[in-house]
C-alpha cells in the first residue's frame, strides 16, 4: 500500500497495540504502544502519529510516528495491552505482569503495580506469553502452564489454576466475561470457565492427528461462538466452539509461524494475520460482493478455503461468512499489507481504519488508510 | 609472516596491575583479557579476579547507527535477489538507484545523529556523536565518488558533470552563508557578499552566481558595462548536456572558443578596476594559482581538482583523472606532511584502484558495514576480479563474512546477519551452523525463531541440539509434558525414553497419572520410542478399565505384556493390575490368555530368585513379592479352571 512507510526504531518489536479510542468520539486512533524484545534493555514505547487530522490530508510525513515517551522493561515483552486509556498490562519473559501507568500531561511513564515473577519454575524463570483484560480483571497465561487471575486494584493473585496445561500456553483470549480460550504449543484449544472452581478445561478442541503449536487466537467481535487461531505452520484455522472439536475452515494462510491474528473490532468481515515469514495479510470474505477479485487492486492472492465439515443447518442468517465453507459463498481476498518482503512481523493492531505492525528488522509500519 | 600495515593501536587495560601477566582469549569480535597467576620477578599483589572485555567495535551498540544496519540489511536483501538474467545495460540503473539508497540510508543517519549531538547536554556523548557524524561524513563521501566512477561509470563528459554534483553535495556550507548573506538588510555590503559569489564560481553554480551578480550590477551605475560583460561571459558558458545530438568533439570546440574569449577578456584588462571581476575573469580561465590563492573557499584538494578541471579540462577522461588528482593533491597540501587516511582512500578511487580502496577503509574503519556493502555491491556489477585470497574465499564473501559474525556477536541484531551468511555460497552454512547454536535461548518463543531459522535451511543436528536444550531445561524445572514435547519435536528417541520414564515413576509414587492432556493426544507421535509408546497404551489401559469396557481392557494388557515393551521394574505392577480382572465373576481371560500370563509369571519369578539374594531387599518386601505372587498364581489358576470350562462348554 502507497501510504505505509517503515519507521525504524533501533529495537525490535514483539507487540504494538493502539490505544482504545472511546466508542462515542468518531475519532480514528492516534497513539499506540510498543514492547522490545531480545534486548539488553527492553522497552515500553508510546508513539503518536500526529493529530487525527481530517481524512484526505497529505499526510505522508506527519504520519511518521513520534516518540512521546518509553520507560525501561524488565525481560522481553512478550504481550501487551491496554487495560484503559491510561494503563498498560505488560507479561515479560522474566514471569512478571506489571500494570504501566501512562500519565498524559507529563508524557512518562510509570509502574503502577508489578506482580514479579507471577510465572515461574522451581529452577528457571518462565516467560508470561500471554496477557488479556476485562478491566479490572486481568488473566495472564505462561510458560510454565499456569493460569492465574488478577484484579488491578488488588495485590495478589484473585484465583490460580496451577497445572492447567502440560506444555506451555501460548496465548488468551476471552470468550465471555466468565469464560477464557487458552492455546498451547501442542495444538489444543481449551475453554476455562471461571465460575467453576475445577482445575480443568470445561472442553478441548484440537485438530485430530495434528499437533502443530497454536500461537494466536482471536474471538470474532459479534458472535461469540466463532473463534481464529494461527499456529506454527501458518495455517488459519476457523473454529464454532459450539459445535464440534474439530475447525471448520483451515486456510494455508503463511509459510511460517503466524504470530497474531485478529477480526476487525467494527468490521468483522475482515481478518488480519502477521507471520514470521515477514507478510502481513488482509483477508476480506468476499461473500457480498459482486466484484470479482481480479478487478481489485493491490497484490491480491485468492485462496481457497477448505472445510472440514459442511456447516451445520440452521439459522441461515446467524451463519457468518466464515463458515462458509466450499459452498461458495465464501470466497476469501487476501492482500498483501507490506510493501516488501521484511523479517518476521511480529505483531499488529488494528482500529477503525489504522493498522499498526512492527517487524524483527526494527521497523514500524502505519497504516490509515486500511480498506474496511 | 607478511608486514603489518599499520602499527596496532594500544589499548589500556584500566584495572590491570603492574607486573601481572595478562592473559587472552580471542572471540568472535571481543577478546577477553584477564589477570594469571604470572608475576614478572619482583612484583607484588595478587591478580584481581576481573575478566575484561576489549570491544573493538562500539558502533553496533550505538542506537542511532542500529538503523543503518536495519535498513542496509533491507537494501542487501533485496540486491541479491535482482535477477541474474537480465542484460547488464538494464540492471546498470538499478545498481546506481541501490547504490544511491544505500547512501540515503547514510544521510538519514548522519542527521539523526548531528541532530542529538547538537542536543545532548553531555560534553563526552557529544564528542562521541560528532565522530560518528565525521566518520559517515567521510564514508558517504567515498561511497558518493565510488558510484560515480565504477557503479554509474559514465563517459568522459559527464564524468565533470557527476563530479560536479559530488562536491556540491559535500560542500552544503555555500547555501547557508549565501541564505545568511541574502537575509541581510543590504546583501552587496555583506561581508560574505563576495566570497559566496566566487565559491558558487568555483562551484560551477553559474546561474547563481549570476543572480548574486545582478543585485551587485543594479546598483553600480558606473561599472554596468563591465558588469554586462561578465554576465555574458558567465551565461555563455558552455555545459555538456549528456542527451543533446552533438558530439564531446563538437563541445569541446565550441568550450575552447568560450575560453578563449574568456582569456582574451582577461589580456584586455577589460575587468581591471574591479578587483573582485577580475578575481572571478581569472577564474573562468582557469588560472591555478588563483586557485590556489583560495583554498579556505575550495577547503579540500578535491574540490580544487574539480574546479581546476571544470575550466581548464571539462571533457577530461576517466583514465586521466588520476594524473590531476595527484597533481592537484600535492599543490593543494603542499604545507602538511602526509596525506590523511581519507585522502589516500579518494586518490586510490581516482586511480580506479578499487582494491586499495577497499583495503584502506578496512583498516582505517572499526567495524566492517561500509566494505561488506560497498565491496558487494560493486561484486554485483561485476567490477571485482575474483581475487582469491590466501585464506578461503573471494573477497566480497570474507567481507560479509567478518561482519556478519561480527554482527552475530549482538544480542539483537544476529537475525540480520542469517540473511548475509545465506548469500555468502562458499562458507555462509558452516559459519551459520555454528553460530547459531550458540544464541542463548531464555524463552521458547525465540527458540522457535531460531529453530525456524534451521529448519528452513535444512540443518538437523542444530535442530536436535536446540530442541535437546529446551527439553533439558524443562525438565529441569519439572515441565515434563513440556519436555516430551520438545523430544518429539527432536525426534530424540532417548530423551523421549528417559521422560517416559519419569512419568512412569510418577505414577507409582503418586498413584495417577500426570499430564493427561498431552499423552492422551500424542497421536502418531507416541511411536518414537518404546517407552513412550508404552506409557501411553499403558494410560490407555488404566482409561479402558475405568470405562468398564474389561475386554479391550485385558486385551490391552496383554499385548502390552507380550509385546515385552514395558521396563522390567513395572512387569508386577502389571501382573498385578490383571489381578483385578482375573478375579472377576465373569471369564474376561480365555484360556489361552491365561497361560500366557502364567508363562509371564514363571519367567518374573524365575528371575527373582538371585535378586532375592540382595541385601537391599528387607524381609518385609520380600515377603509382600511373595504373597502378590502366590495370589497371582492362584488367581490365574482359578481363572483357567474358568475359562477351561467356559471354552468346553457348548451353548445350549
Amino acid at each position: 500500500m502507497e501510504s505505509t512507510n517503515a519507521k525504524y526504531v533501533s529495537q525490535k518489536i514483539s507487540k504494538t497495540r493502539w490505544r482504545p479510542v472511546s466508542s462515542s468520539a468518531l475519532q480514528q486512533p492516534h497513539i499506540f504502544a510498543t514492547g522490545s524484545w531480545d534486548n539488553e534493555d527492553n522497552k515500553i514505547s508510546i508513539w503518536s502519529i500526529g493529530d487525527h487530522g481530517l481524512p484526505g490530508m497529505e499526510d505522508e510525513l506527519e504520519g511518521d510516528p513520534q516518540l512521546l515517551c518509553e520507560y525501561r522493561h524488565d525481560g522481553d515483552v512478550l504481550d501487551l495491552q491496554f487495560l484503559d486509556q491510561d494503563r498498560i498490562v505488560t507479561a515479560s519473559s522474566t514471569g512478571a505482569v506489571t500494570i504501566f501507568h501512562h500519565h498524559q500531561n507529563s508524557q512518562t511513564i510509570s509502574v503502577a503495580r508489578q506482580w514479579a515473577r507471577a510465572h515461574r519454575n522451581p529452577c528457571d524463570n518462565a516467560p508470561c506469553t500471554g496477557v488479556v483484560c476485562n478491566s479490572p480483571e486481568i488473566v495472564t497465561v505462561g510458560e510454565d502452564g499456569r493460569i492465574i487471575l488478577f484484579r488491578a486494584d488488588q495485590e495478589g493473585a484473585v484465583r490460580i489454576i496451577e497445572n492447567a496445561d502440560s506444555n506451555s500456553i501460548h496465548a488468551v483470549t476471552f470468550l465471555r466475561t466468565t469464560e477464557i480460550l487458552t492455546v498451547n504449543s501442542i495444538g489444543q484449544l481449551k475453554l476455562w470457565d471461571f465460575r467453576q472452581q475445577s482445575s480443568s478445561p470445561s472442553q478441548i478442541l484440537s485438530l485430530t492427528g495434528d499437533r502443530v503449536p497454536l500461537h494466536c487466537v482471536a474471538r470474532h467481535p459479534n458472535q461469540q461462538h466463532i473463534v481464529a487461531t494461527g499456529g506454527q505452520d501458518g495455517m488459519l484455522c476457523v473454529w464454532d466452539v459450539r459445535q464440534g472439536n474439530t475447525p471448520f475452515s483451515l486456510i494455508e494462510a503463511h509459510s511460517a509461524e503466524m504470530w497474531e491474528v485478529h477480526f476487525h473490532p467494527t468490521n468483522p468481515d475482515h481478518l488480519f494475520t502477521c507471520s514470521e515469514d515477514g507478510s502481513l495479510l488482509h483477508w476480506e470474505t468476499a461473500s457480498h460482493s459482486d466484484m470479482p477479485s481480479f478487478l481489485q487492486g493491490g497484490r491480491n492472492n485468492s485462496m481457497i478455503s477448505r472445510s472440514a465439515m459442511a456447516p451445520a443447518g440452521g439459522n441461515q442468517s446467524l451463519i457468518s461468512a466464515w463458515l462458509a465453507g466450499d459452498s461458495g459463498k465464501g470466497r476469501l481476498e487476501t492482500t498483501h499489507m507490506l510493501p516488501s518482503q521484511t523479517l518476521s512481523v511480529n505483531s499488529l493492531d488494528v482500529l477503525g481504519q489504522c493498522l499498526v505492525c512492527g517487524t524483527d528488522e526494527e521497523a514500524i509500519f502505519v497504516n490509515r488508510q486500511v480498506p474496511v | 609472516m607478511e608486514e603489518v600495515d599499520v602499527e596496532p593501536t594500544v589499548t589500556n587495560i584500566p584495572a590491570a596491575r603492574d607486573g601481572m601477566h595478562l592473559g587472552f582469549a580471542w572471540g568472535p569480535g571481543d577478546i577477553l583479557v584477564f589477570d594469571t597467576v604470572y608475576k614478572a620477578a619482583g612484583a607484588t599483589g595478587s591478580g584481581s579476579s576481573l575478566i575484561h572485555v576489549v570491544r573493538k567495535d562500539e558502533d553496533i551498540y550505538s542506537p542511532i547507527l542500529r538503523k543503518l544496519f536495519n535498513e542496509s540489511h533491507h537494501i542487501f536483501v533485496g540486491l541479491q535477489t535482482i535477477r541474474e538474467d537480465l542484460p547488464s545495460k538494464n540492471k546498470k540503473p538499478q545498481f546506481v538507484s541501490i547504490s544511491k539508497s544505500y547512501r540515503s540510508v547514510i544521510r538519514a543517519c548522519m542527521e539523526e545523529l548531528q541532530q542529538v549531538a547538537v542536543s545532548t547536554q553531555d560534553a563526552e556523548l557529544a564528542t562521541q556523536y560528532g565522530n560518528q557524524v565525521s566518520i559517515l561524513l567521510a564514508i558517504e563521501l567515498i561511497w558518493n565518488l565510488c558510484e560515480v566512477l565504477f557503479i554509474d561509470a559514465v563517459p568522459a563528459g559527464s564524468l565533470l558533470l557527476h563530479l560536479l554534483d559530488w562536491v556540491r553535495l559535500h560542500k552544503a556550507d555555500v547555501d547557508e552563508k549565501a541564505r545568511e548573506v541574502l537575509q541581510s538588510e543590504s546583501p552587496v555590503e555583506h561581508h560574505g557578499y563576495w566570497d559566496v559569489v566566487v565559491s558558487y564560481v568555483l562551484q560551477g553554480r553559474l546561474e547563481e552566481a549570476r543572480q548574486m551578480l545582478a543585485k551587485q550590477a543594479a546598483q553600480q551605475y558606473a561599472d554596468k558595462n563591465m558588469y554586462k560583460l561578465m554576465d555574458n561571459l558567465l551565461s555563455k558558458m558552455p555545459v555538456y548536456n549528456p542527451g543533446s545530438i552533438h558530439t564531446l568533439t563538437e563541445f569541446d570546440v565550441k568550450w575552447r572558443h568560450w575560453h578563449e574569449e574568456v582569456d582574451r577578456c582577461l589580456q584586455d584588462k577589460s575587468f581591471a578596476s574591479n578587483v573582485h571581476l577580475e578575481l572571478i575573469c581569472k577564474i573562468l580561465v582557469g588560472d591555478e594559482d588563483t586557485l590556489l590563492e583560495h583554498k579556505e573557499l575550495l577547503s579540500t584538494w578535491y574540490h580544487f581538482l574539480v574546479t581546476r578541471l571544470l575550466f581548464a579540462h571539462p571533457t577530461i577522461k576517466p583514465t586521466e583523472l588520476h594524473y590531476y588528482a595527484q597533481s592537484c593533491m600535492a599543490m593543494f597540501l603542499d604545507s602538511r606532511s602526509a596525506p590523511e587516511t581519507l585522502d589516500s582512500i579518494l586518490l586510490a578511487a581516482f586511480d580506479f584502484d578499487i582494491h586499495q580502496v577497499i583495503k584502506d577503509c578496512s583498516i582505517a574503519l572499526n567495524n566492517w558495514w561500509f566494505v561488506a556493502h560497498l565491496t558487494d555491491l560493486l561484486d554485483h556489477c561485476k567490477l571485482l576480479q575474483s581475487h582469491n585470497l590466501h585464506f578461503g574465499s573471494n573477497l566480497r564473501e570474507f567481507l560479509l563474512l567478518e561482519y556478519a559474525s561480527g554482527l552475530f556477536n549482538h544480542h539483537s541484531l544476529w537475525q540480520l546477519a542469517v540473511d548475509y551468511f545465506d548469500h555468502c555460497p562458499e562458507f555462509g552454512r558452516v559459519y551459520l551452523e555454528l553460530h547459531i547454536e550458540r544464541v542463548p535461548l531464555d524463552t521458547e518463543r525465540k527458540a522457535l525463531k531460531v529453530l525456524r531459522i534451521c529448519e528452513q535451511r535444512q540443518m538437523p543436528e542444530q535442530v536436535r541440539s536446540i530442541c535437546k536444550i529446551m527439553a533439558k531445561r524443562a525438565l529441569r524445572n519439572n515441565r515434563l509434558g513440556s519436555a516430551l514435547s520438545w523430544s518429539i519435536r527432536a525426534k530424540d528417541a532417548a530423551f523421549a525414553t528417559l521422560i517416559s520414564e519419569r512419568f512412569l515413576q510418577d505414577y507409582c509414587t503418586r498413584g495417577t497419572f500426570s499430564d493427561l492432556d498431552l499423552i492422551d493426544n500424542l497421536g502418531p507421535a507416541m511411536l518414537l520410542s518404546d517407552r513412550l509408546t508404552f506409557l501411553v497404551k499403558y494410560h490407555e489401559f488404566h482409561k479402558l478399565y475405568g470405562e468398564k469396557c474389561f475386554t479391550e481392557a485385558a486385551k490391552l494388557l496383554l499385548s502390552l505384556i507380550t509385546a515385552k515393551i514395558a521396563p522390567r521394574s513395572f512387569w508386577m505392577t502389571l501382573l498385578t493390575d490383571a489381578l483385578p480382572l482375573l478375579e472377576q465373576k465373569e471369564v474376561i481371560f480365555s484360556a489361552g490368555q491365561s497361560y500366557e500370563l502364567m508363562f509371564f509369571l514363571e519367567e518374573l519369578t524365575s528371575s527373582f530368585k538371585p535378586a532375592t539374594l540382595n541385601s537391599d531387599k528387607s524381609m518385609q518386601e520380600e515377603d509382600i513379592e511373595l504373597t502378590k505372587v502366590e495370589l497371582l498364581r492362584l488367581a490365574l489358576a482359578r481363572n483357567l479352571a474358568k475359562a477351561i470350562v467356559k471354552e468346553g462348554t457348548v451353548d445350549a
